[in-house]
């Protein structure tokens, strides 16, 4: 059981490294806006094996819900500034 | 360019040697320490809370909460003042997909209820009035992303957030008066450990923190989304 947990630990941390540089690097927004969501969502997935749950769902509320949205709202705003500054 | 990405590469580097130091000197306890032994073994005796977390976030170290509120309404208050809109209009573009407007009409009455349930149980159940508010906020946020040309009624938000901060300070004096000291939950009955109406004051201190801080970041996200583009200038 023990050794489930540590390699589900470390694969989860895997992805979150690997997403943490897809949000950095990648050229398209909302796929570098998705990425540091799912940074949120994993690591509120680690607060609960911590026995954290409290933080926890912070994390997932306003790390993987609310910052996610925030961001796409922002995105089409900038976007559309964009292309009315294109006409 | 080469020099950035050196300079980005060579911080990346002393803060993971900071990192690895903090991890060498680091050991588990295998016993908790002062503080935190007294938290469990006293909290549910004289708070009367079924989860110690919330004993220690709402009445221990309620000034501290107090704080967090504060410092999320000034937020609120700063972002408000500066995009500041006098004459409101709706937003300009009205394109949504119809997936998106039908889930949300499902998914935000669920939202608003879920993140009542999490305040209203966050004496019982992990979860409390931040993540409840946090939780109100997202079902907002799902609303304005369906259906961005609508406007939402500031006034009434404003007027809960206000009524609601208002009323947590009262509380707050109300303990300093009738019971041991400014935020102490005994003005009302503990009543029974797992009932819902128990743990004297923290239900309705915590039910007043969740509609504050989710009419406060909805207001905030709301004024976002009617801004017109050209009123921020880099």
């Amino acid at each position: 059981m023990e050794t489930f947990k540590i390699i589900m630990m470390a694969t989860l941390a895997l992805v979150m490294i690997i997403s943490a540089v897809m949000a950095v690097v990648s050229k398209k927004m909302p796929l570098a806006i998705l990425a540091s969501g799912a940074i949120s969502l994993l690591a509120s997935v680690f607060f609960l094996v911590l026995a954290s749950p409290d933080v926890a769902m912070t994390e997932a509320a306003i790390g993987a819900g609310l910052t996610t949205f925030l961001f796409f709202i922002i995105l089409r705003k900038t976007e559309q500034n964009s292309h009315e500054n294109e006409k | 360019m080469k020099m950035r990405n050196s300079i980005a590469i060579a911080l990346v580097l002393i803060f993971g040697i900071f990192l690895f130091r903090i991890f060498e000197y680091h050991h588990t306890s295998t016993s908790l320490n002062n503080s935190a032994t007294y938290y469990n073994t006293n909290a549910p005796a004289e708070v009367g809370t079924a989860n110690v977390v919330t004993a220690i976030v709402v009445t221990y170290r309620g000034l501290d909460t107090l704080g967090e509120v504060t410092v999320l309404f000034l937020t609120a208050l700063i972002i408000g003042y500066i995009l500041k809109q006098k004459n409101r209009e709706k937003s300009v573009v009205n394109y949504t997909s119809e997936i998106l407007i039908t889930a949300v009409n499902i998914l935000i009455p669920a939202s608003i209820i879920l993140g009542v349930y999490v305040f209203i149980n966050g004496h019982l159940t992990p979860g409390g009035g931040f993540q409840g508010g946090a939780i109100i906020a997202t079902g907002i946020v799902l609303l304005i992303l369906s259906n961005p040309s609508k406007l939402m009624n500031m006034k009434v938000l404003h007027f809960i957030e206000s009524i609601s901060g208002f009323t947590y300070i009262l509380i707050g004096l109300a303990g300093l008066l009738f019971a041991g000291g400014f935020l102490d939950n005994r003005i009302l009955p503990l009543g029974n450990i797992g009932n819902l109406l128990s743990a004297g004051a923290i239900p309705i201190i915590y039910s007043l923190i969740g509609l504050k801080v989710g009419t406060e970041i909805s207001s905030i996200l709301a004024s976002i989304n009617e801004t017109k583009e050209n009123t921020i200038k880099p």
